[in-house]
């Protein structure tokens, strides 16, 4: 077959690994405030890894879909630095905090701009709100198959076939093409980009699309935001911790195992 | 408003806990909104769950039957829903978070031209409007976000756990049977065949022995199973689980792993081992009776959430904990 296109829905978020030490709640804001850097949400980085494999395998262009109220294409080149062809960033004010139907909307008007696609993939769900919504609603909204909890893709003439994770292991199932399949993280990890690649691409430039309402053509009345009523602190997980302190690794394993022995 | 429907989910042929948790939790909004709940049972053989079913005093139990709907096919469970969400009208339609769930609620609700919210914690009816309000967790457990959103009927996903399972009632529910127009042409991904693992079950260990980023090498979990078996002497069921990190690269199934999309379980004892404690991994353990934690980075997330803590190297303190445990 032909070198198949690929699209990659890859989202910015709040380093999702943060210790919770770093992260609070502004309850009149109703917004959570994570003290560090922005990141790709981890599943997207498993999808992306997925759409690397294919494109080592069978060729083909990988094309790294951002969107938000605001993004970094400092964050999202890492994706150009891993192996993907272009990268297009959906910003506009309009994009913050809306739900998942409008998401899957934006994405899929960006999807259509983009014109031919075999293959979509994105994140079983994203490290902010854990929805898992978005991908399976786009691939509603284009008409097309989905499958979800990929643990492995593979090209296949003009299908795509799947290792899907189920309760009793997996399924391999197969649809054609154009697709949409939500990567679950036993894909892999995204692979390791080297610093200086990475200080490189950023000095480099590379033409970089920002599509907002107006270039994708889209009314701001046709997109609604998340109705938050309260946003609440967690409750409490802290527990009082004794440390086993010792002189040794042995003292310390003595004391342990006495804990254990407490325990039964 | 319609009745507050529930889609009945089977495990080893009998009823899934979750399915009777959520029986539990519609009664309540049943109260409040003065309607009644009904259950759909979706398969190619649905007669012993909808019987099953009809003992928990149902206003109805739908049975979706179809030869396409054996097994779970997304596109003909979805399909088939979006028929019978069409003719019956539920307000509300409560899902669990299930493998099922998470594939079929978002999809539906598309249909159906509404919005769910997936992984709901509490659910309570807004005075005002009759809307459902949902609660549910956000940036892993960070955050809690209370939301709301448009359109009927309102479809949630619902956490194991947050409700009671319901009893058996003395009144038998009334059966109905449907037959959803389905035809080959809606199933757009075929099933090829199915593999099955052998799946430890983390949520009937007595205690959990897991790992994280800080284990080293693959071959390191030996010295955690050795642990195991040591415990296991003295402590009952013994299992290995793992912190997401382990199973992206690869050393552990996912079945292994504990946290908001691994499980979520709450053993006698969990022993965090090499393991900072994203939140999204506390959630899944933080129930535990005891938690210990053994973590060089004496600053680590885990300890703040631990009963027990060493900070020190696992692969010193581990082979002289076995010696001390076999004395």
């Amino acid at each position: 077959m032909k070198e198949p296109k690929i699209i990659v829905c890859a989202k910015q978020i709040p380093d999702p690994e943060a210790p919770f030490s770093n992260v609070s709640v502004n309850v009149e804001k109703k917004e959570v405030v994570v003290d560090a850097p922005d990141v790709i949400s981890p599943y997207d980085e498993n999808a992306l890894e997925a759409a690397i494999r294919i494109k080592e395998e069978v060729g083909g262009k990988i094309t790294v879909l951002s969107m938000g109220r605001k993004v970094s294409d400092t964050v999202l080149r890492k994706t150009v630095a891993a192996g993907a062809d272009a990268l297009i960033l959906l910003e506009d004010a309009a994009f913050e905090r809306l739900d998942s139907r409008s998401i899957a909307f934006v994405l899929s008007s960006a999807i259509k701009k983009i014109g031919e696609y075999d293959l979509i993939l994105t994140g079983r769900q994203a490290g902010d709100w854990d929805s898992g919504q978005v991908g399976l609603i786009l691939a509603e909204l284009l008409g097309i198959p989905s499958i979800s909890l990929a643990r492995s893709i593979k090209i296949k003439d003009d299908s795509v076939v799947v290792e899907k994770l189920v309760p009793v292991g997996y399924e391999v199932v197969e649809a054609e093409l154009p697709a949409l399949v939500t990567v679950s993280n036993e894909v892999g990890e995204l692979r390791y980009v080297a610093r200086t690649k990475m200080m490189a691409l950023l000095r480099r430039p590379i033409s970089i699309p920002k599509w907002g309402t107006k270039q994708l053509e889209l009314s701001v009345e046709a997109l609604n935001p998340v109705q938050l009523m309260e946003l609440c602190p967690p409750p409490d997980m802290r527990r009082e911790c004794v440390f086993i302190e010792g002189a040794s690794s042995d003292e310390k394993a003595g004391k342990l195992a006495a804990v254990f022995k407490e325990l039964r | 408003m319609g009745d507050i429907l529930i889609l009945v989910e089977s495990k080893g042929g009998g009823l899934e806990k979750m399915t009777l948790e959520l029986i539990r939790g519609a009664e309540g909004l049943a109260k409040e909104l003065s309607t009644g709940v009904s259950a759909v049972v979706v398969g190619a053989d649905t007669a012993p769950l909808a019987e099953s079913a009809a003992a928990y005093g149902l206003n109805k139990v739908y049975r979706l039957e179809h030869t396409l709907l054996q097994g779970f096919q997304p596109d003909a469970w979805v399909g088939a829903l979006e028929w019978l969400c069409k003719e019956v009208s539920p307000g509300i339609f409560l899902i669990s978070h299930s493998f099922v769930g998470r594939e079929v609620a978002p999809r539906l609700a598309y249909r159906l031209n509404t919005e769910a919210t997936t992984d709901c914690i509490g659910l309570r009816i807004d005075p005002a409007d009759k809307g459902l309000i949902r609660t549910k967790p956000i940036y892993g457990g960070n955050a809690v976000a209370i939301v709301k959103t448009e359109g009927i009927p309102q479809i949630v996903t619902v956490r194991k756990g947050i409700f009671e399972p319901a009893e058996p009632a003395a009144t038998r529910s009334e059966v109905v049977s449907m037959a959803p127009p389905l035809d080959e042409s809606l199933l757009r991904v075929k099933s090829l065949k199915t593999v099955e693992q052998e799946v430890v079950e983390l949520d009937k260990a007595n205690v959990v022995i897991a790992g994280g980023r800080g284990i080293a090498e693959k071959e390191d979990f030996e010295v955690l199973t050795d642990f195991a078996k040591a415990l296991s002497k003295t402590h009952g069921r013994v299992l290995i689980g793992c912190s997401r990190p382990v199973v992206d690269k690869g050393w552990m199934s996912s079945d292994h792993q504990v946290g908001l999309t691994g499980s979520m379980i709450s053993p006698d004892a969990y022993v965090a081992i090499g393991i900072s404690g994203a939140v999204q991994h506390l959630v899944g353990m933080i129930r535990s009776k005891k938690i210990i934690a053994i973590n060089t980075d004496l600053g680590c997330n885990m300890f703040k959430v631990a009963d027990y803590g060493v900070v020190g190297d696992y692969k010193e303190i581990l082979p002289a904990l076995i010696k001390k445990l076999e004395e």
